[in-house]
């Protein structure tokens, strides 16, 4: 761990300014952050403590909900709205990490969490996220963990969290402000693909500060959460899909669905809702909704089973959703 | 006064049967525990001292090379920074168990990536492990020739086993098995990181260490600092966990102790989690090949198990895959090979129950495929095949459980006989299977000396530089001796982990309670001598129960006895012919129900029964513990442990416990040991045999054999993970 300044932000503003400097990083839980800075994966000089800012709240907003981006994991998990209006929400912040790291994981860090590529975490090897031109170490090594879609020749890594993934089959909204400004982003688009910058994540400037994520009104419908894990916890998943599907008629009337493990972000792919609503379920339908989703996945040899294994996810989840049987 | 014993023959009085306290294999609270769950208990890197300095090993990212120059004025400049520690006395790798001498020297003769080349030296430890990742070392990479890849490199091939003809047996069958199996390398992965505080005071070197054997790493680490052995003095109370890890001294003592020479000031050195990982011992990766050859009713013919394992040249220590395979199953034709791959990964060694732990489970998955071919139950194809005598050395077996804990394991399980068609039994996405899975671990005692004072009072206090790594020695050391001596738990004071105090035989290979429990023995053994001596009656009429020495219709306090003065004895337990007379060892039966999702593959452990027999229960609680211990780790083995190596620069990509897949609470269910009693005359003089390891060694088979039963999928790599157990998957 490199030596730095610990700066505590009393204002939005404050903060905001302070980490308008390269060299600052906000600090929430510090679940990740502080794991990378002892393993000098990040070096900031700054650390700007966002831990006062009055954040943490969980609130109404119009029909939907607001989660403060210093609410806890554990908290937002637990929030009687989330568990009944956005159960697929609760079950994927209960599906990660453990209960220690989720009573000290907020919002905003989760979202931000950076990959768990072995490459990455370790400096020695080269890596275009954390060292960019050093090369990807993983595409010719370890790369068990790693994506399947979107992937570039300079970054296969995963973003690997459990709750963005929810987010984006709920199609929840990341509040984001600058010092002088505001903006809000869709989850979907919040992470981005690794493309020639994979050393960016997300779209957040420097500056800018999660304020909150909001959730539209709720949809109802059947909510599952499903991860795939080499243990029954504490693993990162090997695939992971979050759905809010319903029915009338024996026809989708919703198909939203995100998916975990696979990519450099939360994957959602529109046309997969749009082939699915409006037909009735059935084995062949799925398979197609399969070969929409995976229609560009390429493995990198140690993750070729992440495709049919995305495929029989996909599969397995639409049937306890639909009450088919395969 | 000292009591020698090298036990040449079975030991058949079974005098422990005879006392009257009452106290032994008693399942009773280890007295530390209070201590430990409370975080009083003292650790190595806890101790304290004044102005102690912290010391950060630095580490190279390169597999093989030599160090021509380290820049130390790169780093002195820094705050804090007090020196940067070259000594050619750093030592490159752990020692292996029981050395007694020095590891590899010197440091700067890199063998495998992330080895320690040097220590950075700081007021803090936060500037020295800045400091540490700022000095700037040079090295002459030599990686061309750094094989790493254990499969594609020419292996040493160790002494064969042959009987008859195995080829020809396999050719004659009625029904064989042709199998060959792999496992992933492990690690320790104990909770308490290598840690070292070390004093020097001009003479002699005190050294806080967490090592599991200190009379050996008392010479190790003498050897290693040119140093006597009587200027060395190690202490190690208490051991978060060794595993193996820690059965030789590793660089964090070493430099610890070094720079405590140089710098005249204490010195604490702590591995981080990943430098444990990257430097310490790691159990090798395996490939097994089994031959099983049998007659029509299942009876083995011909038995063959090839193992193929790696560790760095120079390594004498070769995962002995086959120890079990020597003597657990019968078979006219017998093949056992063993070759060692040289490569480039840090130092192979002992982990947990070296051998047996990769070595039983794959045998026991070839048996469930005769099984299957033959139409047998496997239970009962197993009690078919259990040998009269040792099937290579014709030698008589001490004592075996190994049909009873079949029998009873399978009725507490509540085992379906009968022969097994995979798929029968389907919940939902979940496919329910079970298997089972013989245990077998060889046994071993150490020599041993232990200390024992009955205090004027009439208590007793214990003494020996034994160490507990958490296993219940301070618990089973005290039992052994308040049943010689006629006294409660809390009136026995044991005091471990002191190389002042006799040496005992340290803890590692299951064999720390039979030795040093013998040595505790012994020594009452001869205070009893002692006591009758004083009272005038021979030791045979002596009871001793509560503090009283009974005979006849007589009773006196022991501490009347005694009159106001404490006698001592030392015991002294020496291995003789005994435990080569007789084949000795431990066994067991695994049974395991597992789930396996159909569309997934994952599995889970649903419930898991072992039933063990090792000789003597010294402590039915701390017994039971180590059993539920060794489960855990089948259940890793089987589903989930695995250390990942970069094929490119051989680097370990997962070590930190977030990565390397220990088994979590979730993934262990209620697990059911049951103990069968047993006295093994021939094993110990106290008939006990060891434990620790039994509880891991084939376990993981019985789970490969159920997620088979449950699903179809026969899978021959371990750990079973998802993507493997679904490849292996029949109509996917
Ligand atoms: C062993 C382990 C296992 C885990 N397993 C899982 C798992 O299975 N699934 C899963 O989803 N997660 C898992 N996690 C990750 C965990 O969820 C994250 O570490 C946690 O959510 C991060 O939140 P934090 O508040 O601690 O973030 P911090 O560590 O404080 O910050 C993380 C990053 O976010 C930035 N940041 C924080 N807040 C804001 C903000 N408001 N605006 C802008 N930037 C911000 C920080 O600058 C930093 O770059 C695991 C973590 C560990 C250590
Ligand atoms: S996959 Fe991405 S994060 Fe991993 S080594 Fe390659 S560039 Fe780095």
């Amino acid at each position: 761990m490199r030596p730095f300044d610990y700066q505590r932000a009393e204002r939005l503003e404050h903060a905001a300014q302070l980490a308008a400097d390269d060299d600052t990083m906000a600090l929430a839980g510090g679940t990740n952050l502080i794991d990378l800075m002892k393993l000098q994966v990040e070096t900031p000089q700054t650390l700007v403590d966002i831990g006062r800012l009055s954040l943490g709240e969980i609130a109404d907003e119009g029909d939907g909900l607001r989660i403060g981006a210093l609410a806890s994991n554990t908290a937002t998990a637990a929030h009687a709205r989330v568990r009944s209006d956005y159960p697929v929400l609760a079950r994927a912040i209960l599906a990660g990490a453990t209960q220690q790291l989720r009573n000290k994981a907020t919002t905003g860090g989760n979202l931000c969490q950076r990959t768990r590529c072995y490459y990455f975490t370790n400096i020695d090897q080269p890596c275009n996220k954390r060292e960019p031109g050093t090369g990807c170490g993983a595409i010719d090594g370890i790369a068990k963990l790693h994506a399947v879609l979107g992937t570039s020749p300079h970054c296969i890594a995963t973003y690997p969290g459990d709750m963005a993934v929810a987010l984006a089959a709920l199609d929840a909204t990341v509040e984001i402000a600058g010092d002088s400004h505001e903006r809000s982003v869709p989850v979907r688009e919040f992470h981005r693909l690794p493309g020639d910058t994979p050393e960016r994540d997300n779209v957040l400037e420097a500056g800018e500060i999660i304020t909150s994520v909001t959730l539209p009104a709720p949809v109802g419908g059947t909510q599952i959460y499903r991860k795939v894990r080499e243990r029954s916890s504490y693993a990162f998943a090997l695939c992971s899909v979050a759905a809010v599907i319903d029915m009338a008629d024996n026809r989708f009337t919703r198909a939203d669905l995100a998916f975990g493990g696979l990519a450099h972000k939360p994957w959602h792919d529109p046309r997969i809702a749009d082939l699915l609503v409006g037909s009735e379920p059935s084995p062949a339908l799925f398979d197609k909704a399969a070969d929409l989703l995976l229609e560009d996945a390429r493995g990198y040899g140690e993750n070729d089973f992440k495709i049919p294994l995305a495929r029989r996810t996909l599969t397995a989840v639409l049937c306890e959703a639909t009450g088919v049987e395969a | 006064m000292s009591v020698h014993c090298k036990q040449d023959a079975p030991d058949e009085r079974n005098v422990l049967d005879s006392t009257k306290q009452g106290v032994l294999g008693e399942p009773l609270e280890r007295p530390e525990g209070l201590l430990k769950v409370t975080g009083t208990a003292t650790y190595a890197a806890e101790f304290d001292a004044e102005s102690c300095l912290e010391g950060v090993l630095v580490t190279l990212p390169v597999v093989r090379g030599t160090i021509t120059s380290i820049d130390r004025e790169s780093v002195l400049q820094m705050p804090g920074v007090v020196a940067v520690i070259t000594d050619e006395r750093l030592t490159g790798r752990a020692a292996q168990g029981m050395a007694g001498e020095a590891p590899f020297q010197p440091a700067q003769q890199v063998c495998y990536w992330g080895q320690p080349v040097a220590l950075v030296v700081a007021e803090s430890f936060e500037e020295a492990r800045d400091a540490a990742k700022h000095l700037s070392v040079e090295c002459n990479a030599d990686e061309g020739d750094a094989p790493l890849d254990p499969d594609t490199v020419e292996a040493e091939q160790r002494k064969p086993t042959k009987n008859g003809d195995l080829a020809h047996a396999m050719t004659q069958a009625a029904h064989s098995v042709d199998a060959t199996f792999t496992t992933d390398g492990h690690a320790s992965a104990a909770m308490e990181p290598h840690a070292a505080m070390a004093q020097w005071d001009g003479q002699s070197l005190t050294v806080h260490a967490s090592l599991q054997m200190l009379k050996f790493n008392r010479a190790e680490l003498a050897d290693s600092l040119n140093l006597k052995e009587k200027q060395v003095r190690l202490i190690a109370p208490y051991v978060g966990g060794g595993f193996g890890s820690k059965l030789g001294i590793s660089q964090e003592t070493v430099g610890a102790s070094l720079a405590a020479m140089k710098l005249g000031k204490p010195v604490r050195v702590v591995m981080s989690r990943q430098q444990v990982f990257q430097t310490i011992m790691r159990r090798s990766e395996t490939t097994q090949r089994v031959r099983l050859a049998a007659d029509s009713e299942g009876r083995l013919t011909g038995f063959g198990h090839e193992a193929r394992v790696s560790n760095l040249p120079g390594e004498e220590f070769a995962e002995p895959v086959l120890q079990s395979s020597q003597f657990l199953y019968g078979g006219d034709n017998r093949l056992l090979q063993l070759e060692v791959a040289r490569i480039h990964r840090m130092t192979a060694g002992s982990v947990r129950a070296p051998g047996e732990a990769v070595g039983v489970q794959t045998v026991e998955q070839a048996m469930d495929m005769l099984a299957e071919k033959a139409g047998i139950d496997p239970v009962e194809l197993r009690l078919r095949n259990i040998p009269e005598r040792h099937p290579a050395k014709d030698k008589p077996y001490s004592s075996r459980k190994l049909a009873e804990c079949l029998r009873e394991g399978a009725s507490a399980f509540g085992w379906k006989d009968g022969p097994r068609k995979p798929r029968h039994t389907r919940e939902g996405e979940w496919w329910i299977g079970s298997g089972v899975a013989s245990a077998a671990r060889i046994h071993a005692v150490v020599e041993a000396k232990a200390r024992v004072t009955l205090r004027p009072d009439g208590t007793a206090l214990v003494e020996t530089d034994m160490t507990d790594i958490g296993t219940g020695t301070y618990a089973i050391l005290g039992q052994v001796a308040g049943e010689m001596l006629g006294l409660s738990l809390d009136d026995v004071e044991v005091r471990l982990g002191d190389t002042d105090m006799p040496p005992g035989s340290g803890s590692g290979g299951s064999f720390g309670a039979s030795s040093c429990g013998s040595a505790v023995f012994l020594a009452c053994e001869g205070l009893r001598d002692t006591l009758a001596e004083k009272l005038g009656i021979e030791a045979s009429d002596l009871s001793l129960k509560d503090g009283f020495a009974l005979w006849e219709n007589e009773k006196k306090s022991i501490a009347e006895v005694l009159d106001g003065k404490a006698i001592e004895e030392i015991g002294h337990f020496e291995p003789g012919k005994s435990t080569e007379d007789y084949a000795v060892a431990s066994f067991g039966a695994f049974f395991a129900e597992v789930a396996v999702n159909h569309w997934t593959g994952e599995t889970r452990v649903r419930r898991m029964t072992g039933a063990f027999g090792f000789g003597r229960v010294l402590n039915a609680r701390t017994a039971r513990s180590q059993c539920l211990g060794g489960m855990t780790w089948c259940i890793g083995n089987a589903l989930t442990e695995s250390l990942l190596f970069d094929p490119t620069d051989g680097h370990l990509a997962n070590c930190d416990l977030a990565e390397y897949h220990v088994p979590v609470h979730r993934d262990v269910p209620d697990l059911e040991v049951v103990l069968l009693e047993e006295r093994d005359a021939a094993a110990s003089p106290i008939q006990a045999k060891g434990v620790g390891e039994l509880g891991l060694c084939g376990g993981a088979g019985a789970i490969a054999n159920a997620i088979y039963d449950a699903c179809g999928a026969r899978v021959f790599a371990y750990p079973m993970t998802p993507d493997r157990v679904l490849a292996a998957m029949p109509d996917k």
